[in-house]
């Protein structure tokens, strides 16, 4: 694997062989499990676990949930209360599983600016960048609809105004907007068919967890130097790495704990908090709640859909140019998505061979600049469409774009890195000395560590 | 530890706190009551409780609903400590609508109400159900959407139901047929419920005084508690998980510090 030469499975005993020889599965888990990882990785390399163990969690206390919940507009919300009041355990699922989306979004907004800064995205690593940027978008998809089902006021209202940007699309809109609700409105077939692609869209997820696993076990981890693991010999490559198990499970099972630790502290004491109250009132289409507003982690995106009012330039000249078709709130949904699609090209728009930000002087100025924009924006979504607010988020919607399709190219071309190390051995040494057996393997003969010291 | 960071956030709160007022118009003036649900340790006051409950019963329920709570529930435990017999007691006290009655009406009938029924809804005009009110509205907000006030004081639902049953001015003006009587903590300052409560209007059974302000503060408790019913079982778990994951991240940060060592010199300054 990884094209980083290392040691492979070699069934032992006759049950081994005769299971190797039908299916290579005990090599397939060996390989996994020993997979020369770069021996420098930080402590932002924990979130893939976080969220492999998150979307589990989700999965499972869903499932759970489903044998307790009715999706019918009459008895969803009653159902939800029967979880709470009546069914063992039952507001533990629902709170772990509503917070448990909340984590899934702080865990993959961390992993993404992780690859951003360090350039994980770069060659060759852009198919697990994009069947990541994939899951993420069936994470907020997933997300969506999962608020919905509790046929809140906010369940109600925020599924009216999200499947309403599909009626912005000019001459099919409205069409797409019944089809995805199966009515002019939301009603009982939306709900039934958006439970239905609740339930479906986190095994979709699964499965592109192990494609992306997959994928960057084929190209090898990033690391924060972005130096390439060594592969012209067995001892450089040993040099460069650790086999995942122990060193990097341990490692991540200890970030797990912590955060679960933060986790557990917010479902146990403040559940309600990621909530909004209103979700707390029964769905009725006759009164409209006094401000919509998207979970916190739609905030950044909902504020970009928002900026682009019909009275920005942009928006007019879009307008003219296309002769009307690409009306103000058309703009919108597509600034929006659009906002996604460039995060999705970084790989090609992003011309610096250098792939770790710690080499890349300017760079990091506008790294942190764009996730002070992204922080901004979350703000900004949640506060009233009015002055001042608007503007600042015209402009930081402005920045979003302006940084995947005008300073990356840019930089690329004006930015002179600094010095890189040569390999990760000598980064890792750098940091943590010379002294022991730098490889990690045991040697033949040598005594494992003492059970206490 | 907390207390400080509490401490810093409130300072920050307040600090903020003045601008915001202004810039969000209509001001809603909500009192921080204490409850004894509040904090890590906080849970209901059983006494408490069975006040706010003879508040419901005698003067809520009227016009209001608790449909989502059963009965049963007022003798759970960390509820409001009821026998079976009470239980079925004050069931006996309230009539519930039953739709499978035939007689003499073949479309359901009223009938005394079991532990097994819920509380009964009720469809009074511009009455809201009350069963979720207390996590239905929060009595905090802000500074700036910032969501640090409800970290510090709670998400204020039931300082919102006792602030709202006592901050009457008095004032009353007829709109469109309507009388609306001032409430300065009813987010549009107006609302259509005449004043439910005063002083005295209910004698405790515990010789607990039944002034305005500690009768509302009992009922916003006993909605706290339709609200959810499971807050203690609830802190109990996070507090487990807490010291569980606490002592879980030691050994396994020790255990990580150990795995390493072998290919981790001493760290260089």
């Amino acid at each position: 694997m990884a094209g980083i030469p290392h040691d492979h499975y070699e069934p032992h005993s006759d049950a081994e062989r005769w299971v190797h020889r039908r299916i290579p599965i005990l090599s397939l888990i060996y390989d996994t499990l020993y997979i020369p990882t770069p021996k420098n990785l930080n402590w932002m390399w924990i979130w893939g676990i976080i969220l492999t163990f998150t979307l589990v969690l989700q999965i499972v206390t869903g499932i759970v949930l489903v044998m307790h919940y009715t999706p019918h507009v009459d008895y969803a919300f009653a159902s939800v209360e029967h979880i709470m009041r009546n069914v063992n355990g039952g507001w533990a699922l629902r709170y772990i599983h509503a917070n448990g989306a909340s984590l899934f979004f702080v865990a993959v907004y961390a992993h993404i600016f992780r690859n951003l800064y360090y350039g994980s995205y770069k060659t060759p690593r852009e198919v697990t960048w994009i069947i990541g940027i994939v899951m993420y978008l069936l994470m907020m998809g997933t997300a969506f609809m999962g608020y919905v089902l509790p046929w809140g006021q906010m369940s109600f209202w925020g599924a009216t105004v999200i499947t309403g940007l599909f009626g912005a699309v000019p001459f099919v809109g409205e069409s797409i907007q019944a089809w995805l609700l199966g009515g002019p409105a939301v009603d009982n077939a939306t709900l039934n068919r958006f439970f239905s692609l609740h339930y479906l869209m986190p095994f979709l997820i699964l499965g592109l967890t192990i494609v992306h696993i997959w994928s960057f076990h084929s190209t090898g981890n990033n690391n924060p130097t972005g130096v390439e693991v060594r592969r012209t010999s067995k001892e450089e490559a040993a040099r460069d790495t650790l086999p995942f198990w122990p060193y990097f499970v341990i490692k991540d099972l200890f970030a797990l704990a912590v955060i679960l630790l933060a986790f557990f502290a917010i479902v146990g004491f403040m559940p309600n908090y990621l909530g909004h109250p209103d979700n707390y009132i029964e769905a009725n289409a006759l009164a409209t709640p006094a401000h919509i507003v998207p979970e916190w982690y739609f905030l950044p995106f909902y504020a970009i859909l928002r900026a682009f009012t019909g009275d920005v330039w942009v928006v007019i000249a879009a307008n003219w140019l296309t002769g009307g078709i690409v009306d103000a709130k058309f703009f919108g949904v597509l600034a929006m998505f659009g906002a996604i699609v460039v995060m999705a090209l970084a790989p090609w728009l992003d011309t610096s061979s250098v792939r770790s930000g710690r080499y890349r002087p300017m760079f990091k100025w506008w790294f942190w600049l764009l996730v002070f924009d992204f922080i901004l924006l979350m703000w900004l979504g949640s506060m009233p469409a009015e002055e001042p607010w608007a503007s600042i988020s015209l402009i930081a919607s402005a920045y979003w774009f302006a940084y995947f399709l005008v300073i990356l190219p840019l930089l690329g071309v004006i930015e002179k890195p600094t010095a890189r190390p040569q390999t990760i051995e000598a980064d890792f040494a750098s940091h943590y000395g010379e002294t022991g057996d730098a490889t990690g393997m045991r040697l033949p003969g040598e005594k494992s560590a003492k059970p206490a010291e | 530890m907390l207390s400080t960071c509490t401490k810093a956030l409130a300072a920050l709160a307040f600090m903020t706190s003045v601008a915001v007022a202004a810039e969000e118009g209509v001001h809603q003036e909500i009192t921080d009551y204490e409850f004894s649900f509040e904090g890590l340790f906080g849970t209901y006051d059983q006494n408490q409780l069975q006040r706010g409950l003879k508040v419901y019963t005698e003067v809520c329920a009227s016009c209001h609903g608790l449909k989502f709570v059963p009965i049963r529930t007022l003798g759970d435990e960390g509820a409001l400590g009821y026998s079976e017999e009470q239980v079925k007691a004050y069931a006996s006290t309230i009539e519930v609508y039953d739709p499978a009655l035939n007689d003499p009406d073949p479309v359901g009938d009223f009938r005394p109400a079991t532990p097994t029924d819920n509380f009964p809804e009720n469809n009074s005009q511009g009455a809201p159900d009350l069963s979720l009110m207390a996590k239905a509205r929060a009595g905090f907000h802000g500074p700036y959407n910032l969501g640090l006030s409800q970290i510090v004081n709670g998400m204020g639902g039931p300082e919102y139901i006792a602030s709202l049953l006592v901050n009457y001015t008095g004032e009353e003006r007829e709109q469109a047929g309507t009388i609306l009587y001032e409430n300065t903590a009813f987010p549009s300052g107006w609302i259509s419920m005449p004043p439910p409560l005063g002083d005295d209007y209910v004698t405790f059974d515990d010789d607990a005084p039944a002034d305005l302000v500690n009768a509302s503060k009992d009922v916003a408790a006993f909605l706290m508690w339709t609200a959810e019913p499971k807050l203690a079982a609830r802190k109990q778990m996070g507090m487990t998980a807490i010291v569980a994951l606490g002592v879980l991240s030691v050994l396994l940060y020790l255990t990580n510090k150990r795995v390493w060592s072998r290919v981790k010199g001493s760290k260089k300054s």
